[in-house]
């Protein structure tokens, strides 16, 4: 039994180096002098570059306004639809909730797609930062669902009771009484919400227009050219930036 | 009351009808019209979109997308099973190594695709080591195969898996391996004949976790296949954007949904618990 437990931690480990040793090196080799695979001294020269980088620059802020948008407009619809999901359950909409996260992304896309080309017959509107931002927010709402859901699930409902019982009215009780409870789980869910909006590549890159290139739209056109080292630094910052996000949200989710 | 409840579930409505209903309903419209002359779609209804996927060319990325995912899958389970098993005995420390599995998945699934393509490439990490080592001459072809997709998916899902397994093993009544031990079972057939058995349900969970996404990937073909194994997403893809032919792109979509929904109803009918 004993050498068995060993032979589980060995495993364990070498899984564990599976999981984090890409990125790690891909960090590593940020701070690489050299743009080939061959270690010759540290340099921050590529974070320059990518900072230098105009096109870059753009990009990076058009998903940090869509991310934003996106987070706050679905985390607001999100919680709202959780506490109403939490009163009584509605089979429909938890359903296309949930239908809506095991779609493939593809499949998203290119309805988010012909649903907008559709609706550009009759409207003099084009493919654009709304057309993205508006994608973003139907496909957060979903994940903000889940994890503030989770949240009032562990919370005592009899404390909304007494609330209305001492003449609050419902929105007061919402707001008073079960808003201040499920604060850190709704702070969590726009955390994940804003991750998964600036990641996201597949379903942007078919609802963007012109002049809404979002970063992992320009990392994609690099990547798919081959390897760059100003692509490694910028990953490298995303994968910081996102690491960060994620632990404070589940260290607000746990609590 | 039931007023207010109303207001609070009209705004997520509006957006799932909008947003997502309704642009399948359009998907599933169009997947019945015939091509445009310039792209797009026009009358009359037919289904000759649907019979096209009989095409043995379509047939062949249909069953590498399933072939694919499986492999996948199964490697996600193998590999994951003893993860989960090591998490789940950690004691104390539980949560640490499941947030070790958990981290990855929530930093950028495209910086960790292109992670891969800077690993496996032909002067890639791993090439040029073994370069330098001797043991090769001429680089390796790691990328842009399906073994490179293989490996892209199972690196992306495996939290997906080790996850569902983890919550199964969990909740394993621990008198129930001391009672198979007690009476006289080895620690493999505990293993195989009493924890795998009771871990069905996460099994499931993972199994359908991991091939749904799997099934219908796009980006891991696309970087790490290289063009070379096109799977069922690239096919979409393809009709929408190179290809102009939407109902055809359409009707592809529409049967992928199919899939996966029948995947679905399969899992919840069986283990409604393990969802709600």
């Amino acid at each position: 039994m004993k050498r068995r437990g060993l032979a589980l931690t060995i495993y364990a480990l070498a899984a564990y180096l599976f999981l984090h040793l890409p990125l790690l090196i891909l960090a590593a080799f940020s701070f690489n002098q050299s743009r080939f695979t061959v270690w010759q001294g540290f340099s921050m020269h590529w974070y320059h570059a990518a900072l230098e980088d105009s096109q870059l620059m753009e990009a990076s802020w058009n998903s940090l306004i869509i991310a934003t948008v996106a987070t706050v407009a679905s985390t607001i619809i999100g919680t709202l639809c959780a506490y109403g999901l939490w009163k009584r359950s509605s089979p429909v909409l938890a359903g296309s909730l949930y239908l809506s996260l095991v779609t493939p992304e593809i499949v998203t896309g290119i309805s988010l797609l012909a649903f907008y080309q559709w609706i550009f017959r009759f409207l003099r509107v084009q493919l654009g930062m709304h057309t993205v931002i508006l994608a973003h927010t139907a496909f957060s709402i979903a994940y903000v669902v889940v994890i503030v859901i989770a949240r009032l699930r562990t919370m005592d409902g009899q404390l909304e009771e007494a609330a209305l019982d001492l003449g609050a009215n419902e929105w007061q009780a919402f707001r008073h009484v079960t808003l201040p409870v499920i604060l850190p789980g709704v702070i969590a869910a726009a955390l994940l919400a804003f991750t998964v909006s600036f990641d996201d590549y597949v379903i942007t890159s078919l609802v963007a227009g012109v002049n809404s290139e979002t970063l992992p739209m320009v990392i994609y056109a690099i990547a798919r050219r081959g390897v760059n080292p100003v692509v490694n630094a910028i990953s490298a910052l995303i994968v910081v930036g996102f690491g960060s996000l994620i632990l404070l949200s589940e260290r607000l989710r746990t609590t | 009351m039931k007023r207010l409840r109303a207001w609070f579930l009209a705004p997520s409505w509006t957006v799932m009808l909008t947003l997502f209903l309704a642009p399948l309903v359009i998907v599933c419209a169009y997947s019945f019209l015939t091509r445009g002359v310039y792209g797009g779609i026009s009358p009359p209804w037919t289904l000759e979109s649907y019979q096209r996927l009989a095409d043995p060319i379509y047939l062949a990325i249909l069953w590498r997308s399933f072939w694919v995912a499986g492999i996948s899958t199964i490697l996600c389970l193998l590999l994951g099973f003893p993860l989960a098993l090591f998490v789940s005995r950690s004691g104390k420390r539980k949560n640490l190594y499941l947030s070790l599995v958990i981290l990855p998945f929530w930093t950028s699934f495209l910086v960790r695709t292109y992670a891969w393509m800077f690993l496996l490439r032909d002067t890639g990490l791993v090439n040029t080591a073994l370069q330098k080592l001797g043991l090769i001459h001429d680089p390796l072809p790691l990328l842009y195969n399906n073994g490179a997709v293989v490996l892209g998916l199972v690196y992306g899902y495996l939290p997906f898996m080790v996850l569902p397994l983890y919550a199964t093993l969990e909740r394993l009544d621990p008198n129930l391996l001391e009672a198979a031990a007690d009476l006289g079972a080895r620690p493999w057939v505990t293993l195989t004949r009493v924890v795998v058995p009771l871990c069905a349900p996460g099994i499931r969970a993972g199994t359908i976790l991991v091939f749904i996404p799997c099934l219908g990937a796009y980006l891991t073909p696309d970087l790490l296949g290289g063009g070379k194994s096109v799977m069922i997403g690239n096919l979409i893809q393809n009709q929408f954007t190179n290809a102009r032919d939407w109902p055809f792109g359409s009707a592809i979509s529409l049967t992928l949904m199919v899939i996966v929904m029948a995947l679905l109803m399969t899992f919840i009918r069986r283990d409604q618990e393990a969802l709600l």
